[in-house]
């Protein structure tokens, strides 16, 4: 059988603003992939539980409210620890230039700010799964 | 091979992601899932599986969330499989029902997954049940599993569930009809949601009287062979069943049958029907007596033995369709000619008749 | 033959004629639309307000049903309030940018919190970890507040603050600074958003399930009615619903529904309308489309007032009147050209005035990338200041009445919004539309549409999908830094060492007694909150009474 693509859309931190978040799911959705959606509030840990249960290939985060300097590198960290390291993990959100390239460093393999079409990211996902078969 | 051992050995040990990519293995229909399944096989059938089934929005997942919760109070690990459908033209999938579990995300004693149904409906209690050994094998005192109701998967989940809950709300109005019409025989424990609206007391008559009135007819549902052995039981040993191998905590099926399971029908004392528990998932109101109902079923299927017996059943079942599917995919992989369409051809070209095509289908088959 | 059956005669010609030209240069596309997406004509006439009569449903400035204007004078007698939405980091800090904000002419002032604050948690709490004084000012105490307000007189100025599950909670600290400062909080000006509703579907800072939180929301109401007469106790939010991707008809109405249903709650609670419904204030949002938009604001004051006047029997002309505050569309900001949200900024502005808005925030060009420096709010500032001095659409009362396209659209959106109230009604209301996940699925599917338009190209936004420059990254981009979490746990803790804890516990504990019978609780929170119990000590004793409210996702 063809091998889908998982994806966990999470919103960590506090910030209610799901528009993005929740248009992106649609648009994986649209695209084939199995989008496991975990709504508001989502602590890293949270998300790094759900990751490793739901089995995923991808974890998509956006953040708009300024705390992603935080809490990426959270979510990066205690997926190493659990030694997961074929998840590709990508954010969007207001996220200023300056930060990508820590965000970056930290192991957020894409980063996307407002105004990127659903359809880069789709193909970023695509081209960027660190497992296949 | 010797991967598929690791990862089983994992498995049992109670590795979350060993567990995780079993079942996406599971999930794929991947061959390799064989060997691993097949060394788990030796520690399969402790868990009790649970299915929640019901209509879209019911509160199923509100309801699984709220039971989880109350399993862990009570020290059992829970394991729960959450199915939505995937859509029919993308093939892709929002699994939703995780959003209202995800407090239990950091909980290791429960592991929850999202499924997808991938458009095969038949492939799907393959999925779920193979996946559900899984979970046993890893260790969990319960599986739960919730499923959308909708015709074809309330039946499905009888194939692979030792406890079916059955949920119905208030306000659907022809919901209530749908259970008539076929799904009733198979709940083991009936529960109306959403009793904080208007409606809900009719709602818990309604099954009750429906319940009443098959068992009056004499209907064949999936609970009056058990409550018949469980009485028996109870005449027997003076109400002091013993409880076989069941888990250290759960009531002996006399004390949960004396408390909770079922309810005599009225003018009939030798009659009974299900529990019909009325709950507020939202606030938890009603799942301890839930909770409790769903244990006492438990407890009386390991009483009376009917635990293996449906088990055989079920087993026995699913043997069947696997086999079938095994028969098909020899036919339709072997590299044989006699293609399905082929034949389909043949006969409405009325060359062959369709009798004809099966015995070709037949004989290819012991050729092989 | 009357003027009617002359100008349809004479408007047939004209088609016939256009159709001819356009075998021959075709129109730049086959249908056009408003920026909500609803078709729009090539040429509107005075055939298309055939069944529109001017004193019913226009009438003039200041009466019933309002359309044209909440006041006979309207710009003339002064301009909006121009009110930029401020407040970062720690208390200190956003102190000096509204002292700022004063100096340069900014007539009200507008605090934004932090998350934390806004979701109830002290800044110590570990979900507030990377979010303090982030996206607003940290309050974790009355103590903050105090240095909030240092050297602002609460008498001179009006103050917004956008707060709403713990509005109690901030609304109690602002009336104990003015205690302190010396002024009764009768002299005390400003508004509250306290708009639950809106956060279960489009902004996210709810705390309480529905029940307790209107609970609340009525609870202020009663209490300003008699102690803070001046204060707005309700700002009914549209902005955040088209900013999770409604339409404009769909911001109108999704506003007004809500609206209805704090109105009922409050009535259920037995105050009576003409008491708090002078006090309901709305905010709404404000996007590209200036005919549609200003047509948008004057449909909203008349489906306002027709709700009030005829649903809930209101006798005051105050109780009828639907004024509002507007913010700029955020969403319609580009991280891409930044300068070019000037431009947007400006028009959107334009709408809200030709709208007759009562305060407006106008957003800065940087805020699709970070929180706005001094110089980009300054010139957010100007434009509104610009508008009002420079451009002359203040001099006379909404000048786009009897535009043949602008009545037209009032009428289109009067009937779209009235439709949507009418669905509501049959599920129950508002609240209970929302529990179903009606109003959430309804702006979801527009906010999806949208996005789809954009990336097919269908809609453009210049210097995203059209127009595009390669271009360096911004600079001198305002950051927050990190440290302020840090800070803020220190203060707590002194705070916590240094206050009379015997008198908060006092406090917390009389609070929980109210909150669980049917006391209103604003004198209780106004207690703990004088004996310096902080905000998320108040919140937990509310959690602990109420529960917490789970997030109705729809997909
Ligand atoms: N009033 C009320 N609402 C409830 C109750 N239980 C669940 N709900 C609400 O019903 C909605 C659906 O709940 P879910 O738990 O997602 O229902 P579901 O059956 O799992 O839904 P699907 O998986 O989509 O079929 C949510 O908004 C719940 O908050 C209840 O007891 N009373
Ligand atoms: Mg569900």
């Amino acid at each position: 059988m063809e091998r889908k693509i998982r994806v966990l859309v999470a919103k960590p931190g506090l910030d209610g603003h799901d528009r993005g978040a929740k248009v992106i799911a649609r648009a994986l959705r649209d695209a084939g992939m199995e989008v496991i959606y975990t709504g508001l509030r989502q602590t890293p840990e949270q998300i790094v539980s759900a990751a490793v249960q739901e089995d995923v290939d991808v974890v998509a985060m956006s953040i708009l409210s300024g705390a992603h300097n935080h809490l990426f590198p959270r979510v990066m960290d205690l997926l190493r620890e659990k030694g997961v390291d074929d998840v590709l993990v990508i954010g969007g959100g207001v996220i200023p230039d300056d930060d990508i390239p820590g965000l970056k460093a930290a192991g957020i393999a894409g980063v996307f700010t407002p105004g990127t079409p659903t359809t880069e990211t789709i193909e970023f996902i695509k081209n960027n799964l660190k497992r296949g078969d | 091979m010797e991967e598929s051992a690791a990862s089983s050995d994992l498995v049992r040990s109670g590795d979350i992601r060993a567990t995780a990519r079993l079942i996406s293995m599971v999930e794929r229909e991947d061959p390799s899932r064989l060997a691993a399944l097949k060394a788990l096989h030796a520690y399969v059938g402790n868990a009790h599986v649970v299915g929640i089934t019901g209509p879209p929005g019911a509160g199923k997942s509100t309801l699984t969330d709220k039971i989880v919760s109350r399993l862990r109070e009570q020290g059992r690990r829970v394991a729960v499989l959450a199915v939505d459908p995937s859509s029919p033209f993308t093939g892709g999938a929002i699994l939703g029902d995780r959003i209202r579990m995800q407090r239990h995300a950091t909980d290791d004693g429960v592991f929850i997954r999202s499924l997808a149904t991938r458009g095969h409906l038949g492939g799907l209690s393959r999925a779920v049940s193979e996946a559900s050994r899984v979970l046993d094998a890893a260790g969990y005192d319960f599986v739960i599993i919730e499923t959308v109701g909708v015709g074809q998967s309330e039946v499905d989940i009888v194939r692979i569930a030792d406890t079916v809950v059955l949920v119905s709300v208030p306000g659907l109005g022809d919901d209530i009809q749908a259970i008539k019409a076929g799904v009733m025989e198979i709940g083991d424990v009936f529960c109306v949601n959403k009793a904080d609206k208007d409606g809900a007391e009719r709602v818990v008559r309604e099954i009750r009287s429906m319940l009443e009135t098959a068992v009056l007819n004499g209907a064949t549902t999936r609970f009056t062979p058990l409550y018949e052995a469980r009485a028996a039981l109870t005449r027997l040993d003076g109400g002091r069943a013993s409880g076989g191998d069941r888990a250290p905590g759960a009531p002996s099926a006399a004390e949960g049958a004396a408390h909770h399971l079922a309810a005599a029908v009225p003018g009939h004392p030798n009659l009974e029907i299900p529990p019909v528990v009325a709950t507020v998932a939202e606030s938890g109101q009603g799942i301890h007596d839930l909770v409790d109902e769903i244990l006492s079923h438990e407890a009386s299927l390991v009483a009376t033995g009917f635990l293996r017996s449906r088990r055989e059943e079920n087993l026995a079942w699913e043997l069947g369709r696997g086999a079938a599917e095994r028969v098909l995919s020899a036919l339709e992989h072997d590299g044989r000619k006699e293609s399905m369409s082929d034949l389909a051809r043949a006969v409405l070209d009325k060359k062959i008749d369709y009798y004809d095509a099966l015995e070709t289908l037949e004989r290819a088959l012991t050729r092989s | 033959m009357n003027d009617n059956d002359a100008i349809k005669k004479g408007l047939e010609a004209y088609e016939a004629g256009a159709e001819k030209s356009i075998s021959k240069f075709p129109e730049r596309k086959p249908a056009f639309a408003t920026g909500s997406n609803s078709p729009v004509k090539r040429l509107y006439t005075p055939l298309d307000g055939a069944a529109r009569d001017y004193l019913r449903d226009v009438s003039f400035p200041g009466e019933y049903p309002y359309t044209r204007g909440v006041q006979n004078t309207m710009y003339r007698g002064r301009f909006w309030t121009m009110r930029q939405y401020a407040g970062f980091s720690t208390a200190e800090e956003s102190n000096k940018r509204y002292k700022f904000l004063l100096a340069q002419g900014t007539t009200g002032l507008s605090v934004a919190f932090d998350l934390p604050t806004q979701i109830g948690y002290d800044s110590d709490h570990a979900l507030s970890q990377g979010e303090v004084g982030k996206v607003g000012v940290a309050i974790d105490s009355l103590a903050d507040m105090e240095i909030l307000f240092d050297g602002i007189p609460l008498d001179k100025v009006s103050t917004s603050m956008t707060i709403n599950a713990p509005a109690s909670v901030l609304l109690a600290m602002y009336i104990a600074v003015a205690e302190k400062q010396g002024v009764s909080p009768d002299r005390l000006e400003g508004t509250i958003q306290n708009d639950i509703l809106k956060e279960y579907v489009a902004r996210g800072t709810y705390i309480f399930p529905p029940e307790p939180s209107m609970r609340l929301i009525t609870d202020i109401f009663a209490y300003c009615s008699r102690n803070v007469p001046n204060w707005n106790t309700i700002s009914i939010s549209g902005y955040h619903i088209r900013e999770a991707g409604s339409t404009a008809s769909q911001e109108v109405a999704f506003t007004i529904a809500d609206g209805i249903a704090y109105v009922d709650a409050a009535v259920k609670a037995g105050l009576d309308v003409d008491a708090f419904a002078p006090r309901l204030s709305f905010f709404f949002n404000a996007h590209n489309d200036l005919f549609e938009e200003v047509a948008k604001f004057r449909a909203a004051r008349r489906v306002w007032a027709k709700v009030m006047k005829e649903r809930f029997g209101a006798k005051s002309a105050k109780s009828m009147s639907l004024r509002f505050h507007t913010q700029t569309g955020g969403s319609t900001l580009t991280a891409q050209q930044p300068d070019n949200n000037i431009v947007r900024v400006a028009i959107q502005a334009l709408a809200a005035v030709l709208g007759g808005t009562q305060s407006l925030h106008t957003n800065s060009k940087d805020e699709a990338l970070a929180l706005p420096t001094e110089d980009s709010v300054r010139i957010a500032l100007r434009t509104q200041q610009i508008i009002a001095y420079e451009s002359g659409a203040t001099e006379t009362i909404d000048p786009l009445a009897g535009s043949y396209y602008v009545e037209s659209m009032t009428d289109r959106i009067q009937a779209e919004a009235e439709a949507y109230i009418k669905t509501i009604d049959d599920m129950g209301g508002a609240v209970k539309a929302i529990e179903r996940g009606y109003v959430q699925q309804e702006i979801q599917d527009a906010a999806y549409s949208y996005q789809m338009d954009i990336e097919s190209g269908e809609r453009v936004v210049v210097g995203m999908n059209k127009f595009q420059v390669k271009e360096a990254p911004p600079k001198g981009l305002l950051r927050v830094d990190p440290i302020v979490g840090e800070q803020q746990s220190a203060k707590l803790a002194a705070l916590r060492a240094k206050r009379d804890n015997a008198r908060v516990d006092a406090g917390l504990a009389a609070l929980k007694k109210a909150a669980e019978g049917d006391d209103n609780l604003m004198p209780h929170i106004l207690e703990a909150v004088r004996a310096y119990a902080t905000l998320g000590e108040i919140c937990d004793v509310l959690r602990a009474v109420f529960g917490e409210y789970q997030q109705k996702v729809i997909l």
